[in-house]
């Protein structure tokens, strides 16, 4: 009795970092359209409800839930807004469905992170106004132009508040966890600076990522260093772009025309919100996959998982995460890198696309794009950098600086 | 087939301006008393979902994690749903698709509203509603958009102002004996509406609601694990959500077309055929007292026009054949955005389960129907409860 959900319907726009001749509007429009093409239905009719996932800060809006309906085809119809990245989207679509009262729902989310004037700014308001934004400096200062100065050769501490330094920008924290992260487990720096070596390389043969760069370890490692140990290539550049997902039950399957790919399990979790008290490990990752394993029935995940799409935000974020969900032994995710594992033609092939490092950091919709890149390649749609033979795949995607949570999606054939 | 949801446990805080605690304390505070309610503890929560409005009231970008451990989802599947004023109806849906789906036995509703933090009043957050290109350089103001609302409603139908007056002094005695209540008021006359301060005509002081600070919490529960409960068992048989157009000056305002979708999807969803004579109450939206009546209509519990009929026939009043507002609503108990949902939807809890003190209907109600409203007065979110 029991219901399935399956993806039926993609649709994405071009993805690049400055896009000042469209609106936010216009380019929810195009991906939604493209969504309900894909699927073959007419969103004023076939359609029970729309999701969008989006945060206000990064909207410019109060209330950005007002925004929505029109350009989407939800008007007079039932529409919400999540709050998370677009992978809770399709969660909430998934249980959506699950209730039996909706056949097919439609998941939208999007970057529109130009127009952000003081970006680290914007990130900044995410920490607890009493006890972590003043870390990063007076609050009357509002002379952010950046990346601070911090090079290899003078590696001055980030820390306090003096006016030649202006306010530290909020990803400080990358820093702090990826030494962290680099200490437990003896990866090195020029092991990351081969995931963005490998990721921007993957970009290459992804005609909508942006990002793609022939370059070597040697490069990122000269690369000014920003918040030691991250290095400036290690960091994902923001950009703009949206993409829409159609949803659908077995049942409403069977009317149409379309090739399912099985929504399998999904999780998401969240740690404490506090800096002092949450890990500096993925732990957010580990608990959302045991619940995706769970609900997908999968036993062991390295052996059941062909394909990989792995939050990487920053360069270490990827093995890092690849440890969280258990496809790679604590430690060891650098030695799949290096024994080319995770290269398309390897056991793991992971962020096929390019990842955030070769496309770019598009914010909510990351976890939509990581998924997007699971169907392309699970449809076998994906040209150059198809993976043979992939049946079952994972998109994993966080939430993004500074917070502890994240959400895994888990596809099949 | 579709897998039943029962609620099992609420809480609600004092609605004020609460300038010592912060939003997280405030969470917590419902959190624990919903949590006693039904002796649950925190391990005892499968996931947890938080509904809050704009992220500009405490000037915190992706408020709902900042919230999250006062909603005591530290390690927990956690997220935020959110669509304005509506939130306060539809964090509890989001929570009952959760457990009607299967995914969750136990889910934790956490409604929160800090708005005295934004200086000097919230309505400077709302600044940044509207449309940056159509709307914004008019400087529009929220309560000058829904005096348009209300003179389009009062010209339709010819409705005088003092009956809708009558709304707000119905609440506002109504809110007596709710021990959250903000604004009770035991002898408030139609006059005192009539003569409050004008703020942008027909709107005058005392038709709206005051801004606050508070918190709201709910417990559901799926229908195999409510039998260790012991309390009578409330179900949500239905539930609606309905968006309207951002153009909303592209629609006639004088009625909410998408409260009557909410609504019919809702009574669908509860197989309700005749919502006039199968619903023994409810709580629609009542920021503004004429909110109440256009909502009246929106839910289909009366024909277009006769809600302030109803109201001055009395049958609207606690002890009426329709009561409307038991709790005292937004106008008596306070406004904190989302959390209202304790007035909307742990009140029909309360109600339901014949836990409302002194505001009890008398008639032992069976079934009750909780709406909000928000966006730019296009959402529209519509829950039923029922008992037995």
């Amino acid at each position: 009795m029991t219901r399935k959900v399956a993806v039926i319907g993609i649709g994405h726009t071009n993805f690049n970092s400055m896009t000042p001749d469209v609106s936010w509007k216009e380019f929810m429009f195009e991906a939604c359209q493209k969504a309900y093409m894909d699927a073959g239905i007419n969103p004023r009719e076939d359609i029970d409800s729309f999701i969008t996932c989006a945060e206000d800060y990064y909207e410019g809006f109060s209330i950005f839930d007002e925004f929505v309906p029109d350009q989407i085809g939800a008007v007079l119809r039932p529409c919400c807004t999540v709050c998370g990245d677009g992978l809770y989207g399709l969660g909430n679509a998934y249980m959506q469905i699950m209730t039996g009262q909706f056949d097919i729902v439609a998941v939208e989310a999007h970057s529109k992170i130009s127009d952000i004037l003081t970006f680290g700014d914007i990130v900044l308001h995410a920490y607890d106004p009493l006890f972590e934004k003043p870390i990063a400096g007076s609050v009357e200062r509002q002379k952010y132009i950046g990346s601070p100065s911090y090079n290899k050769e003078s590696p001055k501490p980030l820390v306090g508040k003096t006016k030649e330094k202006g306010r530290i920008h909020p990803y400080f924290l990358a820093g702090l966890e990826m030494q962290h992260y680099l200490a437990k487990t003896g990866t090195t720096e020029e092991q990351c600076a081969m995931i963005v070596v490998k990721n921007k390389k993957n970009a290459f043969n992804n005609p909508y990522a942006k990002y793609e760069a022939n370059i070597s370890v040697e490069d990122i490692m000269e690369s000014e260093y920003l918040f030691k140990p991250v290095k400036k290539l290690d960091v994902s550049p923001n950009v703009d772009g949206a993409i829409s997902f159609v949803l659908a039950s077995d049942e409403a399957i069977q009317k149409l025309d379309v090739e399912p790919i099985w929504f399998k399990g999904f999780g998401w979790s969240s740690e404490s919100p506090w800096l002092s008290s949450k890990s500096m490990d993925a732990n957010y990752a580990t608990m959302a996959s045991n619940m995706a394993y769970k609900m997908a029935d999968i036993k062991n995940p390295k052996k059941e998982i062909d394909i990989a799409e792995i939050d990487d935000r920053f360069s270490y974020k990827e093995l890092q995460h690849l440890e969280a969900l258990g496809l790679a032994n604590e430690g060891e995710a650098a030695k799949l890198l290096e024994n080319g594992s995770l290269d398309l033609k390897g056991s793991l092939p992971t962020n096929t696309s390019g990842g955030s490092l070769g496309i770019g950091n598009c914010f909510e919709a990351t976890g939509l794009q990581k998924a997007l890149e699971i169907i392309i390649q699970l449809r076998g749609h994906a040209g150059k950098r198809q993976v043979s033979d992939a049946e079952t795949g994972i998109a994993q995607s966080w939430r993004g600086i500074p917070t502890r949570s994240g959400a895994v999606g888990i596809f099949g054939r | 087939m579709m897998r039943k949801v029962a609620v099992i446990g609420a809480g609600m805080t004092l609605f004020r301006r609460r300038l010592l605690e912060t939003g997280k304390e405030l969470s917590f505070l419902a959190t624990k008393m919903a949590m006693e309610d039904c002796e649950l503890e925190k391990k005892d929560i499968d996931m947890v979902v938080m509904g809050s409005a704009p992220d500009a009231f405490d000037g915190i970008h992706m408020k709902g994690e900042n919230l999250l451990d006062g909603a005591a989802a530290t390690n927990k599947p956690y997220v935020r749903v959110f669509n304005g004023g509506g939130t306060g109806v539809f964090a509890p849906i989001a929570g009952w698709w959760h457990v009607a789906s299967g995914v969750a036995d136990i889910c934790l509703v956490v409604c929160e509203e800090k708005m005295s933090s934004c200086f000097p009043h919230p309505q400077t957050a709302f600044q940044h509603i509207w449309d940056p290109i159509i709307d914004r350089p008019l400087h529009p103001n929220l309560v000058w958009l829904f005096a348009m609302e209300m003179n389009r409603y009062m010209t339709v139908y010819n409705i005088k102002k003092e009956d809708i007056a009558r709304v707000a002094v119905k609440n506002k005695r109504n809110a007596v004996g709710h021990p959250c209540a903000q604004l009770p008021d035991e002898k408030i006359t139609i006059d005192d509406v009539l003569n409050s301060e004008v703020m942008a005509w027909p709107v005058q002081r005392l038709d709206i609601s005051p801004p606050s600070d508070g918190a709201s919490a709910l417990i559901l529960c799926s229908e195999e694990k409510v039998k260790q409960f012991s309390q009578d068992q409330i179900w949500i048989d239905g539930v609606g959500w309905n968006i309207d157009s951002t153009m909303w000056t592209n629609r006639d305002l004088y009625f909410p077309r998408y409260v009557a979708n909410a609504a019919k999807m809702a009574y669908k969803m509860a197989r309700i055929q005749d919502p006039r004579e199968e619903i023994d109450f409810a709580e629609p939206y009542d920021p503004f007292d004429y909110k109440e009546l256009h909502h009246m209509e929106g839910l289909l519990l009366c024909d277009k026009g006769e809600a302030p009929i109803l109201t001055r026939e009395g049958v609207t009043q606690r002890d009426g054949d329709l009561p409307i507002c038991p709790s005292g609503g937004l106008l008596g108990v306070g406004n904190p955005i989302a959390a209202t949902m304790g007035q909307k939807v742990c009140e029909l809890y309360w109600q339901l389960s014949g836990n409302a003190g002194k505001r009890q209907i008398p008639t032992d109600p069976q079934v009750g129907v909780g709406q909000a409203w928000g966006d730019i007065m296009q959402m529209g979110t519509v829950i039923v409860l029922r008992r037995g």
